[in-house]
């Protein structure tokens, strides 16, 4: 029990860096522009789907393709905001965001039922089932390799946020949108860069789930609960809160799932996440936790 | 404060007159939609010759079972193509009335109820999942309607005691049975000494494990893993490495679709982990989208048990696989398993519908209760007094390579007719 244990404990931590990638996007996204965007579920298979035709039809490497997903998704964020998001107005924001956003991911959803039908497939390059052996643990290459982005795309957007000009103009939005207004930041261009970059982040998330994980357009439906539960339990907005809450949420059904049962594993989860809200309502690095950084 | 209130309070009595009047408005429609389809007949003698007859079915297109869902939407659709080439039903244009369900169980209900009071189907058909199937019959037989469906063999939907619910594929309770006996018969010096299992809590695949266990156990064979989880499970991990670390010699998983399984699998081969034979409840079965999704060399030696394959050994079943391929593309070896079963619902129908002379389905529950051997692609169909077909067949089936390529055989039982010898061990991941 022991040896499975420890094996429970490093599958927890290298998966739990994937979910990071997969919602750091969304907490960043209410952040900054206090909308539950619903449709970072369908932005991480669509991430997914982009990186397959890249390797399937061109033969490109999916971490290299990310070269391509990346500005891709981007584009697609910036572009969804300005169709849509920018619209909403003060009032009911976060209410009216979540059937925006809803009504996003439908109709991509759709699109990708059209253009690939609903038969699962999967990135499968050579390093999808190998693995590293360390003492005496198999580390599989796909997940380790996936942490390592994780860290390093995280860290990126950290450095963005809190060591750039435009970092602060971020910092200052997630503080007070009409205070940021008046000291003259660009509220509404920080709005665009941020929503692209929640959503260019996912493209990475969905490359290493593709990889992990058979996907079609429905996925995105299993993906989006377990998103929100992270962020929330991370505190909203925090992007150490997504790593911290991630790594929390996976590691622990991992153990229950390895000693007591699978079943059991969401339950502890969630009555876990209730009894952190009871006593930190703000999460685990709330938005106060956040500025303060 | 008090005037506000006083108007709320007056456009609260207006709502709540609206929304009474709209109720009573329900209410008599619903009654009167109850009333008219409450005979669950549609007798032939109402309809003009030759005008066209609706039937209905809820499928998981979108969802879970959104792969599945489609397949029986082209295995239905097949056969209504066939039947309405070959004069339809009794001379009546079959048109085929299909819901979206989304892959749940209330959709499906809510469907079913729509399909016959608003659509006005003579006929109802089965939709995918015994998950689905429970308040699809219950919902059918509240209106007296028959359902015959394929895939909905768990013990939980014969446990409702409905009398209008028939399966036309095998009792699912016995589908890893013939895998456990071939295991159990093996000689002792090569029977594997231990077995893992584990499968999603769902009743199609949970149900298939007791009996095979069962068998197992009384063969030497000794439980060292055994784990069920839940079907909102999306990482597999832990479970994958539980039975890596058992190090049980044979592996048995239920799984519902092709990423469960390619899962497992991906999980067993980065650590180097080989048992000497593995079975699923489904994923292998799948064709072209199980060998896209883990891989030609990997798939070879993996089994899956069922009822029927694509070469499945009966002039109908060849002829259905070529018309399938004709107007579906691909190759024979990729029809899936589904095709067959929903076509085996409306060969059923066909046939009872033929006996009974009309659509009239007290008449239709009556003639399928009537213990009468029918055939269809799957082969023969006999229901018992629950609806489950006692004449059904199974198998076990495994990817092997035939002159180079990827070929799907059915190798248990070894004895049936058309099984070839299985590959014991398996081969080890990739070679």
């Amino acid at each position: 029990m022991g040896t499975q244990l420890v094996q429970a404990v490093i599958d927890g931590v290298l998966t739990g860096g994937v979910y990071a990638l997969m919602a750091a996007g969304l907490t960043l996204i209410f952040g900054v522009l206090d909308i539950i965007n619903i449709a970072q579920g369908i932005f991480v298979v669509l991430g997914a789907y982009l990186s397959y035709v890249l390797w399937t039809d061109v033969g490109v490497d999916p971490f290299l393709g990310l070269l391509v997903t990346i500005p891709a998704l981007f584009v697609l964020g910036v572009g969804i905001e300005w169709a849509f998001i920018r619209r909403l107005g003060e009032r009911d924001r976060v209410t009216m965001s979540i059937l925006v956003t809803y009504a996003v991911s439908l109709i991509i959803e759709g699109a990708l039922d059209i253009a690939f039908g609903t038969n699962v497939v999967q990135l499968r390059p050579s390093y999808a089932t190998s693995s590293f052996f360390v003492f005496g643990f198999y580390l599989p290459h796909i997940y380790v390799y996936g942490f390592v982005l994780a860290v390093v795309l995280l860290a990126g957007i950290y450095v963005l946020l809190y060591r750039t000009r435009f970092g602060a103009s971020v910092r200052a939005s997630l503080q007070d949108r009409t205070a940021a207004r008046l000291i003259g930041v660009n509220v509404q261009r920080v709005s665009t860069i941020t929503f692209g970059i929640g959503v260019a982040v996912t493209a990475a998330g969905g490359m290493v789930f593709g990889t992990t994980n058979g996907f079609n357009a429905n996925s995105g439906a299993d993906l989006i609960s377990r998103l929100l539960s992270i962020v929330i339990l991370g505190g909203l907005g925090s992007i150490g809160g997504a790593m911290g809450a991630s790594l929390f949420m996976v590691v622990l059904e991992d153990i229950v799932a390895t000693v007591w049962s699978p079943v059991w594993s969401p339950v502890v989860y969630f009555a876990g996440l209730l009894i952190v809200l009871s006593i930190r309502p703000v999460g685990l690095f709330g938005r106060a936790a956040a500025r303060a950084q | 404060m008090t005037q506000g209130r006083t108007r709320g309070g007056g456009r609260r009595a207006r709502v709540r007159t609206a929304v009474g009047g709209a109720s009573a408005v329900l209410l008599a429609a619903a009654t009167l939609g109850a009333w008219g389809a409450a005979s669950g007949a549609s007798p032939a003698r109402h309809e003009k010759l030759g005008s066209p007859v609706v039937i209905g079915a809820s499928l998981s297109l979108s969802g879970d079972f959104s792969t599945d869902g489609q397949a029986f939407d082209r295995g239905y659709h097949l056969w209504q193509s066939w039947q309405n080439a070959h004069g339809g039903l009794l001379g009546h244009k079959i048109v085929l009335k299909i819901l979206s369900d989304k892959s749940t169980p209330t959709q499906a209900a809510t469907n079913y109820n729509a399909l016959i009071t608003s659509d006005h189907a003579k006929l109802v058909i089965g939709p995918f999942s015994s998950l689905l199937t429970v308040p699809s019959a219950k919902a059918a037989h509240r209106h007296g309607y028959a359902l015959i469906e394929g895939a909905g063999g768990a013990p939980a939907v014969f446990d409702l005691k409905l009398t209008n619910v028939f399966d036309v594929s095998y009792p699912v309770a016995t589908g890893l049975v013939p895998f456990a006996k071939w295991v159990a018969k093996m000689p002792s010096a090569t029977r594997p000494k231990t077995a893992a299992y584990a499968t999603i809590t769902t009743i199609f695949e949970s149900s298939q494990f007791p009996l095979a266990r069962k068998i197992l156990t009384k063969a030497g064979v000794k439980t060292v893993y055994t784990k069920a989880f839940p079907t909102e499970t999306t990482d597999y991990t832990p479970i994958a490495s539980g039975i890596v670390s058992s190090h049980a010699t044979i592996v048995l998983i239920g799984t519902t679709a092709v990423p469960q399984i390619s899962s497992f699998m991906s999980t067993f081969e980065s650590a180097h982990y080989n048992p000497k034979a593995i079975i699923a409840t489904a994923g292998p079965d799948q064709g072209a989208d199980f060998l896209k999704a883990v891989g030609t060399k990997n798939a070879i030696g993996m089994m899956v048990e069922g009822g029927w394959y694509p070469g499945f050994k009966s002039k109908a079943s060849e002829a259905m696989v070529r018309r399938y391929v004709k107007r579906y593309g691909g190759t024979a070896s990729s029809v899936n398993a589904d095709v067959a079963e929903a076509y085996s619902v409306g060969q059923v129908l066909t046939e009872a519908v033929k006996a009974t002379h009309g659509f009239t389905n007290r008449k239709i529950i009556h003639f399928l209760h009537g213990h009468k051997t029918l055939q269809t692609v799957q082969g023969p169909v006999r229901f018992n007094a629950k609806g489950e077909n006692v004449a059904g067949l199974d198998f076990a089936f495994q990817w092997q390579t035939k002159t180079g390529k990827p070929a799907f055989e059915q190798v248990i039982p070894p004895t049936a007719k058309g099984s070839v010898p299985p590959i014991y061990p398996k081969p080890v991941w990739g070679s």
